[in-house]
């Protein structure tokens, strides 16, 4: 085959465009995974929380959470018996570096972990004027960082507080619950490392979770049942001043 | 006499019409991502991206595959249900990547006419190359009393004691083994 001057011209270019897009590569797809055999969710048991931190740090390692912003993290109450309205809530550096003593007194005290409640109905994906964050097929609230103008209507929609935006990249954050690993067969970096199975990753499509038999037998509790968000992060034992 | 009569302005109008929908129409396919709509109003290749991110904490799958010893001791005692990099931290990790050699003269005319992305520098597993990505030992001191340090906001049911009165300065594992912490059990070896 020849090429006179006129056809190399037109085609060095386009090789070169070509080769750069062979070069940048695809994304790593994990070819075992289903979305629509999925529907995840978050089983918090409040009961079993110790308040140590190793969730937030967890998270923070494994996505690159910068620091001073939390894709999770925990709070601590403090509640009187008489005003379940107004309870004292701390949460230094996310709980990150654990809590303070707290000295028994007559109050009520008790940790919360606190995430995305990765919503079937979510406020912060509808609200996005550009398509940017969405739910997933498998339930999962993402956002696309690369398509992100970083406006924050999303931030501001949160009903819970759970995104932000980062400081380097300039475009909305949050907890993608680790899609990473679980689209990999593992389960979340703060599941993983929590001490007492305070927190559970859930697949309510799959039939032989326990979270099943677990939603049947407890008194459990989506936070802010009255937003009707589709709240998939479930709180077992959630005491009603938690907001 | 036809009803066209006069009305060429009309069609050189339409025909403006058609011929910006066709440039819209072009300058979209271009413009709009490929995977857009695949599954919703967004980008469905994002979920691939995200999937993409590097693991950090191998899971304890893979550590017990190695150590069933310490698994075992483990299951059997009280931190059954701690995973192991609750407290030996995330044990897949990025190393630094390696220091190539000086790029000639070729290398870097090439590098000039095609940019290549530079490349993240590969995750390693400590279960793939133990002495690459090594745990390092946790210090009993404030591992230990990160969770069972006395506090009232903790359960009640949970093990806590008063750090300054349990042991009169002593390091944890002179009296318990971390993989099995009750007494009877033994200090570390």
């Amino acid at each position: 085959m020849k090429f006179n001057r006129r056809q190399m011209l037109i085609l060095l270019p386009a090789a070169a465009v070509a080769w750069k897009s062979v070069l940048a590569g695809t994304p790593e797809d994990s070819p075992n995974y289903r979305m629509s055999d999925h529907w995840w969710g978050m089983l918090i048991d409040v009961t079993k929380c110790i308040g140590c931190g190793n969730c937030v740090r967890a998270c923070a390692t494994e996505n690159d959470v910068p620091d001073g912003h939390f894709r999770t993290w925990v709070e601590r109450y403090h509640v009187t018996d008489e005003d379940m309205t107004e309870p004292q809530v701390i949460s230094p550096n996310g709980g990150k570096d654990g809590f303070p003593m707290a000295q028994e007194d007559d109050k009520k005290y008790f940790f919360v972990p606190k995430m995305c409640n990765q919503c079937a109905d979510s406020p912060c994906t509808q609200v996005c004027p550009v398509g940017a964050t969405f739910v997933a097929p498998d339930g999962v609230v993402l956002v696309d960082q690369k398509y992100c103008l970083g406006c924050a209507y999303c931030v501001q929609a949160c009903p819970y507080g759970c995104r932000y935006i980062h400081p380097q990249k300039d475009v909305a954050d949050k907890c993608t619950l680790c899609y990473h690993r679980i689209t990999q067969g593992l389960t979340t970096a703060c599941c993983e490392t929590c001490p007492t199975g305070a927190r559970q990753l859930v697949d309510l499509k799959n039939p032989k979770d326990p979270i099943h038999e677990f939603l049947k037998t407890h008194n459990v509790q989506v936070l802010k049942p009255q937003m009707a968000t589709g709240a998939k992060a479930f709180y077992n034992g959630l005491d009603g001043s938690v907001r | 006499m036809s009803v066209f009569k006069d009305a060429g302005h009309l069609f050189r109008f339409a025909g403006l019409f058609v011929l910006a929908f066709l440039i819209f129409l072009v300058v979209r396919h271009y413009v709009v991502p490929k995977s857009f709509g695949q599954y919703g109003h967004y980008r469905g290749a994002a979920m691939g991206e995200i999937a993409a991110h590097p693991v950090k904490f191998s899971g304890h799958d893979a550590c017990e595959a190695c150590h069933s010893d310490v698994a075992e001791k483990k299951n059997a005692g009280k931190h059954a249900h701690v995973n192991c990099e609750a407290c030996h931290g995330a044990l897949a990790r990025r190393l630094p990547a390696p220091a190539e050699p000086a790029p000639d003269m070729l290398q870097k005319l090439v590098a000039l006419a095609i940019p290549r992305p530079v490349a993240d520098p590969p995750v390693v597993r400590h279960a793939d190359d133990p002495s690459s990505v090594v745990p390092e030992r946790p210090d009993t001191a404030v591992l230990c009393a990160r969770c069972h340090a006395a506090s009232a906001a903790k359960p009640k049911g949970f093990p806590q004691v008063v750090i300054a009165e349990h042991s009169n300065g002593l390091p944890c594992e002179t009296c318990h083994q971390p993989h099995s912490p009750a007494i009877d059990a033994g200090g570390a070896k």
